[in-house]
């Protein structure tokens, strides 16, 4: 194995760990230490997962006959809307980036912690803020408005608590907002001497990518949200009595709820390369076009909001246009698909939880990628806008993507988060499970989506019951693999095997520390002259004309 | 204080000022000048005529490194994206306003 | 790390990295600042494009003299403020004490002002209420983006005067000309909320006016 970077580390035992410096609340609670921030982080967005998914068991058993009554239409009405509101906000957009990306962007630059780490601690306040205005918001009843806020509903009809919600989403989004600045100004200012842009881990690049769409993105939200909270004070901007055009709203609202669900790939995509790399020892295809790829992504993602909107009253003009768009940003996300592929030919595949994490993300994305295909072309959004086909498309690549890849990085990196190992087996049943509830739960919605059953009505027509069945039927599967993870993994904290320094035998600086690391991360500042993913020589592999000769099975009678 | 700190303290940003204060006198003197045409683009144009200099001499954008140019232009250039497709469907809507 | 007795804050390898590095942040923070109002401006946009004589009356009500008060002493305390951060960089530590003193009077001066205006726009009934005096459609939008715009504009500069006077702890201190980053970012910061006013100026107080 060759190394990366030389750089003589403590034996363990030597420096106590991140997790052994001070065991109080305080230490944990007010820790500059990004380690320690992302811990916290974990424990937040853990606990809002539950809630939001809670909120979609309860609907999921409402839709389980034709016209339940388990629910009442405003109550349903309030629980997709906070099962998005909070899936959105305080879980799938800090996920990966605050945990994660926290935990190993200095490590993998060879940083002692990230630029402004007293920011990085603000960064948490204000999700904690965020997420208590939106407790608030649930004990005053939850909003109804859907989780897009749509004007004049939003600001002028709607009797829930939205005020409440518009304010946590918008501290929420500073939280974004400023993580966004620090995980910019880290990449570009603290790595290592001989870490180049092009020997930078892919999974850097994908939160140096998502960091950008943050930094960008997040603030046109929180004006628009802040405009919809005058509005309801008595402000109109978008009322239509008095000359405002509730689409500025939507216009507004999609320009950065657009690339906001590429904040929710773009780490999920880092992800997946070093998963794949790691556990089918092979460099990945196509660095470079990987990380353009990423950049590409998530440039163009600013550009195609209005695919949101093709049924809205835009012109069709700006319909063409977005619409052309819209199949023009599929090219970066199918290159990256086909390198992943490419990556595993002719590699020494390890099926542990992670890669089965990673290969069910190359699945499931792909689904939802090429049914994203079909809602950019306007004659079929027009058909299915609106319809479950749309909420399979986005739960494909938001939960199937995203939310696999969170568990397979969640996975691939507790040895070194926690300096424990997993119990194997229970994690390998719960990937497999997640893959098969997932799909269980979500293929039918296609289905009746493209049939037809509308989106948001907590009641529908019989020819959809026996989708719905299998619909509801796949959530119990699903939340069963969501549960499990609790189980084993909580488990391991306690009684889990020891963890080495470096126990799967990657490449990336992460592993050159003890696990789990010290605060300081490096003794000293590694020194880096290889490439990332170095497993073997580049552009090699056995190929057919250097086999060595064969004997048949048999002898000559 | 030396003479090159004078110049470099004190009489460069002030005249980045007089420059800022001449900008403020014409783009009223024209706003106040009765049916004069093109009034909201010179008045905006003024403004980010004084936008840059404040940029470059008050906060330093003339010594700085080019990746920290893109970042001061980088809202710009975003929010451009904005207000192209944004009115990219409005004014191609056939119902008026 | 001081050799010239400056205090490089952890992560940094360095004084000058950590300078360079927080300039960085402090630029892609301006950046999404931009998008935040550049959002605001886009429904201003949108508002005039569909109702130019509508727009042109309701800023016909904008108090110009008030409105021109404010820009001539922002865009000096914006002269102060790059004076006292190019001082501090000089090592001329009285000459940054008393700029910044005078930054923050001329941006409470701007703050007494705009309360002022805000007391006469509600007594001339140009809070888009029941009370509104204006009709025609687009009017209310035009006022709800002042009442916004400049109500956001003001928090800035609030935010600001906080900012300045931490500086003017430091300078009394004597730490000021110590600690270059936090006067190169505050700069930055003062600067921008001043080039917003530049442009809420044009669309305010520059609407309608013959």
């Amino acid at each position: 194995m060759s190394a990366q970077a030389s750089a003589p580390q403590a034996a363990p035992g030597d420096e106590p760990s991140y997790l052994d410096e001070g065991h109080s609340v305080a230490s944990w609670i007010f820790s500059t230490d990004h380690k320690r921030i992302a811990i916290l982080y974990a424990v937040s967005i853990t606990v809002f997962f539950f809630i939001g998914g809670a909120a979609a068991t309860l609907m999921r058993i409402q839709l389980f006959e034709p016209n339940n009554s388990f629910v009442s239409a405003a109550q349903y009405n309030r629980l997709f809307t906070m099962h998005g509101i909070i899936m959105v906000w305080f879980f799938l957009v800090p996920s990966i980036p605050t945990t994660l990306g926290n935990f190993l962007v200095p490590m993998m630059i060879g940083a002692k912690d990230v630029a402004l780490p007293k920011l990085n601690l603000t960064s948490w306040w204000l999700y904690v803020g965020g997420a208590i205005f939106t407790i608030v918001c649930l004990i005053g009843g939850g909003v109804d408005t859907g989780w897009t806020f749509y004007t004049p509903y939003s600001t002028l009809y709607s009797n829930a608590a939205v005020l409440s919600a518009a304010a946590g989403v918008f501290v929420v989004g500073f939280s974004s907002i400023l993580t966004g600045v620090n995980m910019i100004t880290t990449v570009h200012m603290l790595r290592a001497p001989g870490l180049t842009w092009f020997r930078l881990p892919l999974f850097v690049w994908g939160i140096y990518a998502t960091s950008l769409v943050m930094v960008l993105a997040t603030p046109v939200l929180a004006m628009t949200l802040l405009l919809v909270i005058a509005e309801r004070m008595g402000l109109p901007v978008f009322d239509p009595r008095f000359g405002g055009d509730p689409v500025l709203f939507q216009h507004l609202f999609w320009f950065y709820s657009h690339p906001a669900v590429y904040i929710m790939i773009l780490p999920a995509m880092g992800v997946i390369s070093e998963i794949i790399a790691s556990e089918a020892r092979r460099r990945v295809f196509g660095y470079k076009a990987m990380a353009v790829a990423m950049l590409s992504i998530a440039v163009l993602g600013f550009l195609v909001w209005g695919h949101h909107m093709f049924v809205a009253g835009m012109s069709p003009f700006a319909d063409i246009v977005f619409s052309f768009l819209s199949f023009v940003i599929a090219v970066p996300s199918a290159i990256k698909v086909f390198n992943w592929t490419a990556t595993l030919y002719r590699g020494e595949i390890r099926f542990g939880a992670p890669m089965l994490y990673a290969l069910g993300f190359l699945g499931l994305f792909t689904v939802g990628g090429l049914t994203g295909l079909f809602l950019a072309s306007v004659p079929v959004d027009v058909h299915v806008h609106g319809t479950y086909f749309v909420i399979a498309h986005f739960h494909y690549i938001m939960v199937g993507g995203s939310v696999s890849a969170y568990f397979g990085g969640l996975h691939y990196w507790w040895p070194k988060i926690t300096g424990r190992m997993y119990l194997e087996w229970w994690a390998r049943l719960a990937a497999i499970t997640m893959f098969l509830g997932f799909n269980f739960t979500f293929f039918p919605q296609f289905i009746a989506g493209y049939l037809g059953m509308p989106r948001r009505h907590f009641v529908y027509a019989p020819q959809y019951h026996l989708y719905n069945v299998m619909s509801s039927t796949g959530a119990v599967v699903l939340a069963a693999a969501y549960l499990l993870p609790l189980f084993y993994l909580g488990w391991s904290l306690v009684w889990g095997a020891r963890a080495g320094a470096n126990p799967w035998n990657a490449t990336g600086l992460e592993w050159l520390t003890p696990s789990p690391p010290p605060k300081q991360n490096f003794a000293r500042t590694p020194r880096v002259d290889n490439d990332p993913y170095d497993y073997h020589e580049p552009e090699t592999g056995p190929t057919q004309a250097d086999q060595p000769p064969r004997q048949p099975q048999g002898g000559v009678a | 204080m030396t003479r090159r700190q004078w110049k470099q303290v004190v009489a460069t940003p002030f005249a980045a000022w007089a420059a800022l204060a001449l900008g403020i006198g014409l783009t009223c003197g024209y706003a106040l000048m009765g049916a004069s045409p093109f009034k909201p683009a010179i008045a905006l144009a003024i403004a980010a005529c004084q936008a840059a200099v404040s940029a470059i001499v008050f906060m330093r954008l003339d010594r700085a490194s080019a990746l920290v140019r893109f970042a001061a232009v980088s809202g710009v250039l975003w929010l451009s994206f904005l207000f192209i497709l944004s009115f990219c469907d409005y004014l191609s809507r056939a119902y008026p306003p | 790390m001081s050799q010239t007795g400056v205090t490089v804050r952890e992560p940094w390898p360095d004084a000058r990295r950590e300078e360079t590095g927080l300039q960085f942040a402090m630029w892609v923070f301006l950046a999404t600042e931009v998008l935040f109002f550049g959002a605001l401006i886009c429904t201003y946009a949108v508002n005039r494009w569909a109702h130019p004589a509508a727009v042109r009356e309701a800023g016909r009500h904008a108090a110009f003299a008030y409105g021109l008060a404010n820009t001539v002493i922002l865009t000096l305390s914006g002269l102060s403020m790059a004076i006292a951060d190019r001082a501090v960089k000089e090592q001329l530590g009285a000459l940054a004490k008393a700029c910044l003193w005078i930054t923050l009077a001329l941006g409470t001066a701007f703050v007494v002002i705009k309360a002022l205006e805000y007391y006469k726009d509600i007594s001339d009934n140009l809070w888009p209420g029941p009370d509104f005096a204006l009709r025609g459609a687009g009017a209310r939008p035009f006022w709800s983006f002042y009442w916004v715009a400049t109500g956001v504009h003001a928090i800035h500069l609030t935010i600001g005067l906080g900012v300045v006077a931490r500086l003017l702890v430091f300078a009394h201190r004597g730490s000021l000309v110590r600690r270059v980053p936090s006067m190169t970012i505050s700069t930055l910061y003062w600067e921008f909320v001043d080039i917003v006013w530049l442009f809420l100026f044009a669309l305010i107080y520059l609407v309608g006016r013959t």
